[in-house]
Parts: C-alpha cells; sequence; structure tokens
C-alpha cells in the first residue's frame, strides 16, 4: 500500500476536530444532566445523580411534556407513511416525463428553499380567514409536508436515475400487468431507498419547529414545548430532556440503518440465482 | 388501463400537487394578499394599501436588519464551504476502505436527524459565562476576565449557523466529488501536477455542481431562519425572520405578509441566480 502523504494526517486531525464540534456540545448536555440536586446549568458537577431525570417523569409545572412526545410521536408517523407513499407517487410519475412536470419540479425546489416562517405564518393566516382552528393533526401536518416531501422527492429522483428500466421489460415479456409490475419488481428493487425516505419523514417532521410554530394550535408538539421552556426554566431539567429526546433520535437513526443494513445482506443471499444452474 | 403517459403521469402526481397547492401555493398567495391589508390594534382589515411597504421601505430598520441578514448568510457560507469542502474532501479522497467511508459518511449526517433546538441550546455549558470555554482560557492564565461576547452575540449566532448547517455542505459535495472519474486525477498527477495544483484545477471546477447545491441549502436556511439568531442572541440581535416573527406575536399580520414578501422575493432572486450554475435535475 502506497504510503500515507502528510497532508493525510493533517486532514485526519481537521475531521477529528469536525467531529468533535458536531457532538462534543450533545455529549457535554448529556454529562451534565447527571448533575446533583444542587447542580446548576454549567460545570462543576455538583455531584452525580438521576434527579432531573426523575423530575421529567413526575407531574411538574414546567408543561406537558409526555403529551408533547406522543403528540410529535404520531405526527411522526402521519408524515413519515403519508412521505413515502405521495414520494414513491410523485417519482414514478416524474418518469413519465408528462406535460408541467418541468414547472411541478421547480415547485418543489421552492417548497425546500422557502423561509419555513413563511409556510407557517401563511398556513396560518388561511385557517384564520375561514374560522378555522388550527391543530397539529391538520394544519401542523400539512405544514411539514411541504417540508419533508422534498426531500423524499429529491431522494426518489436520484433512485429513479440509477433504475435499470430492463427489469421492468423483462417483467411485462412476461406478462405482468403494470400494477403488478410495480408491485412485484419496481417496488422490491427500490425497498431500501423508501427506508432512507421514512428517516428523513419521521425525523425532519419529529424536530420540526418553525412550521409548526403557528399551526400547531393549543397543543405544542415537543420541539415547540422544549422551546418553551428554554425561556422559563433554568435548571438542568432542561438537559436531561434533550439527552432523552436525542437518545430516542439515535435509537430510530440506528433502527433504520440496521434495517437498510439487513435488507441488503438479505439481498446478496436471496437476491440472484444467476449462474447456479437451477 | 390509461394509455395517455400525461394522463398518468398528473394522476400519480395529483397527491403531491394537491399538498403542494394547499400548503404552499395557497399560503403565499394568501400571505401575498394580506401584505396589502391594514392592521389596526385589534384586528386585520381587507383593503387595498401599500401602506405597510411604505412603512417596511421607509424604515431604517428594514434595511440594517436586511443587511444583518446578508451578512449572516455570508459569513456563514463562507465557513461552512471552508469546513464542509474540506470533510468532504478528506472523505472522498482519503478514505480508500468503503465501509470507513460510509461508516465516518453517517457520522457525519446523523446530527442532521436529531433536534436543532436541543442542539442550540447544548452550546450554552461552553459558552456562558462561567461556561467551558471560558473557565478553560482563564485556567490556561489566556485571558483574566470572563469573555462577554461568546454567548449572546453574532458570535454564537454563526457558531450555531456553522454547527447546525454545515452538513448541507458535506453532503451535496461528497456526492459530487464521488462521481469525479478517478482516473482524472491520475492523469494530472502524470502530467506532473502536484496535489495542490490538482485539487485547484481538476477537483474544484468538477465539485462545482456540489458546491452550488450546499450554497443553496445554506443560502435559504440561514436567510430563513429566526429562531437560531432569536436564542443564540438572547433575543439581542435581529434578522428579517424575526422582524416577521415580532410582527406576529404582537398581531400585526400584514405587517408581518409585507416584509415576508420581500423576503421570499430576496431568497428567490438569490436562488435563481444560483440556479443558473447547476442543473439540480442532472446533479441526483
Amino acid at each position: 500500500m502506497e504510503k500515507r502523504s502528510r497532508s493525510f494526517y493533517v486532514l485526519t486531525a481537521v475531521f477529528a476536530l469536525f467531529i468533535l464540534f458536531l457532538y462534543g456540545p450533545t455529549l457535554t448536555i448529556g454529562v451534565l444532566s447527571f448533575q446533583g440536586p444542587q447542580g446548576g446549568l454549567t460545570f462543576p458537577m455538583n455531584g452525580v445523580s438521576l434527579h432531573w431525570f426523575r423530575d421529567l417523569f413526575e407531574e411538574q409545572a414546567v408543561g406537558d411534556i409526555w403529551g408533547a412526545f406522543r403528540r410529535s410521536l404520531a405526527l411522526g408517523l402521519m408524515v413519515m407513511v403519508t412521505t413515502v407513499v405521495v414520494s414513491v407517487m410523485g417519482g414514478l410519475a416524474f418518469r413519465k416525463r408528462f406535460a408541467g412536470s418541468g414547472a411541478l419540479f421547480y415547485l418543489i425546489i421552492a417548497s425546500l428553499v422557502i423561509p419555513s416562517i413563511l409556510i407557517s405564518l401563511g398556513v396560518g393566516l388561511i385557517f384564520n380567514q375561514f374560522g378555522l382552528r388550527v391543530h397539529w393533526a391538520t394544519s401542523g401536518f400539512g405544514s411539514q409536508l411541504t417540508w419533508t416531501l422534498p426531500f423524499g422527492l429529491l431522494i426518489m429522483f436520484a433512485v429513479f436515475n440509477r433504475f435499470d428500466r430492463s427489469y421492468e421489460e423483462a417483467a411485462r415479456d412476461q406478462g405482468a400487468s403494470a400494477w403488478q409490475t410495480i408491485r412485484f419488481v419496481v417496488l422490491p428493487i427500490i425497498a431500501p431507498s423508501l427506508i432512507g425516505v421514512a428517516l428523513f419523514g419521521f425525523t425532519l417532521s419529529y424536530d420540526e419547529f418553525a412550521r409548526t410554530l403557528l399551526t400547531a394550535g393549543s397543543y405544542n408538539t415537543l420541539p415547540l414545548e422544549i422551546f418553551g421552556m428554554t425561556t422559563n426554566v433554568t435548571t438542568p431539567v432542561i438537559y436531561a430532556l434533550g439527552t432523552l429526546t436525542t437518545l430516542f433520535s439515535f435509537l430510530i437513526i440506528g433502527a433504520f440503518i440496521v434495517t437498510v443494513w439487513g435488507l441488503g445482506k438479505r439481498r446478496a443471499r436471496l437476491g440472484s440465482d444467476a449462474g447456479k444452474g437451477v | 388501463m390509461l394509455k395517455n403517459r400525461h394522463v398518468t403521469g398528473w394522476l400519480q402526481a395529483a397527491p403531491l400537487s394537491l399538498i403542494l397547492a394547499g400548503f404552499l401555493i395557497l399560503p403565499i398567495a394568501t400571505i401575498v394578499t394580506v401584505s396589502f391589508w391594514q392592521a389596526t390594534e385589534f384586528s386585520i382589515i381587507p383593503a387595498f394599501s401599500m401602506e405597510n411597504y411604505a412603512f417596511l421601505f421607509g424604515s431604517d430598520v428594514t434595511y440594517r436588519v436586511f443587511l444583518a441578514t446578508f451578512k449572516y448568510a455570508a459569513i456563514t457560507w463562507a465557513l461552512t464551504l471552508l469546513i464542509g469542502f474540506t470533510v468532504a474532501y478528506y472523505l472522498a479522497f482519503h478514505i480508500r476502505s468503503q465501509t470507513v467511508q460510509i461508516a465516518l459518511f453517517l457520522l457525519c449526517t446523523i446530527p442532521f436527524w436529531t433536534s436543532n433546538i436541543i442542539r442550540m441550546i447544548s452550546w450554552i455549558p461552553f459558552l456562558g459565562r462561567n461556561g467551558i470555554a471560558n473557565s478553560t482560557l482563564i485556567d490556561l492564565g489566556l485571558i483574566d476576565a470572563p469573555l462577554e461576547w461568546l454567548l449572546y452575540s453574532d458570535f454564537s449566532v454563526i457558531l450555531a449557523f456553522v454547527h447546525l448547517y454545515t452538513l448541507f455542505m458535506v453532503v451535496p459535495i461528497f456526492n459530487t466529488m464521488m462521481r469525479i472519474d478517478r482516473s482524472l486525477i491520475e492523469a494530472a498527477y502524470d502530467n506532473g501536477a502536484s496535489g495542490w495544483q490538482t485539487l485547484v484545477h481538476v477537483i474544484v471546477p468538477l465539485t462545482k455542481p456540489g458546491i452550488m447545491i450546499g450554497t443553496i441549502f445554506v443560502l435559504t436556511l440561514v436567510m430563513g431562519d429566526f429562531i437560531t439568531v432569536r436564542f443564540m442572541s438572547g433575543s439581542q440581535k435581529a434578522n428579517v425572520g424575526r422582524l416577521i416573527s415580532n410582527d406576529i406575536s404582537l398581531l400585526q399580520y400584514p405587517s408581518a405578509a409585507a416584509t415576508a414578501v420581500v423576503l421570499l422575493c430576496t431568497v428567490l432572486i438569490v436562488i435563481g441566480i444560483l440556479l443558473r450554475f447547476v442543473d439540480i435535475r442532472k446533479e441526483l
């Protein structure tokens, strides 16, 4: 193997610093959430305890954290399923280069680049004008889709750009209907990417703040609840909540990554019998 | 079975189109309409008036705040580009094992899927008056008194922007770099180019589409932001997003809408210029 140049070691150091920069603060509040009962928002540690985590699980004045968590979870799942279904349909549609697809494509880009607060304000105003009540499951749900769908669709475009159409032709030659071709050929091939789309759909919704700010109504989602806490909570309980939320995110991300990896393994094992002489 | 690809295409794109019509086009149309309305302290009045725009363009604050927004965007862009390019370059050209490459790439992207608010909060123990940065500097004897400008300042705002948004540079740049034909780099070396020359004359020009996509992300995210500036500056600094959100909290919707329209036009002009340099559909 060729010898590593000096720039390799310099860049490795830069990369390590970047990772430290990315994760350092999160790890710090992870440590600080174990502060003792008298501990403050920064070091030194005043003993080590689970006090602030226990605080989270008890009824308290800071708000309805668990209700907010349940709402965020439900909303995340709703957004995830919708994002996957609509993105797949959209991805299939765009392969047909139908009239107007160019304009629709720019609309998707617009949805991605538009400042989130405009969606929040606009949707809020519409509901207000029509005398409807904003609610996380209606106005909040729609507003979040304008953020998750562009990501889902961009992934689908990337997938279909690399998709080998001869699989579909083979299926058609064997007499498969259009629906059978999609159900038994296209969907299984793109399945790992769909898990990626689902990951984007869930996590972007679960963490979204700006687009839900004016559209969630009287019941807060978790990010809104946490932001509310930053203005009136001055104890490490907010770190404990942050640590739990981040752990939950890591758990979700880990589950998705393991699923993709497992699918890849399974495919490598069962995918093709070429050359087996059956 | 439907034979016409236009009909099938629109049928498949119908859910997408309906969602975008209802939650993107309609809200923007509403904002544009309301921006011409008038407001009293208690209600908004449908009318056609240029009052909101006249007030907006007649006020010094507007220009200062737009200038601050551009300043945040420019500094954040430069820093995220520098860091993002370096990280992507390292991953794409210096890591030889594909497994390690994927693992390190994931390590860089995982924070993207966690909460921005919590990532902002987590800077507080670092930057505060008695935070880690200040106590370390005092212990090292570099400063005598705690630095006041670490938290609730332009510094902390930009630090948070860079922390939150560098990923948006790393991912598209890395994606473009991975598609560069390695024989081009061999050819440059064979012709006697140094590592630096190869970087400047071969890799950077070929990475431009990725840089453009990253730039679009970072600029739009920073220009449309209001929460990072509010939180990291302790409400002491302003950008356009905060101007809008302040008007909203005072229920001055027409005025908020007018500012929003101006912000939207600014963002669209910037994106329009950037899109001339890159064909997004080709880069996916």
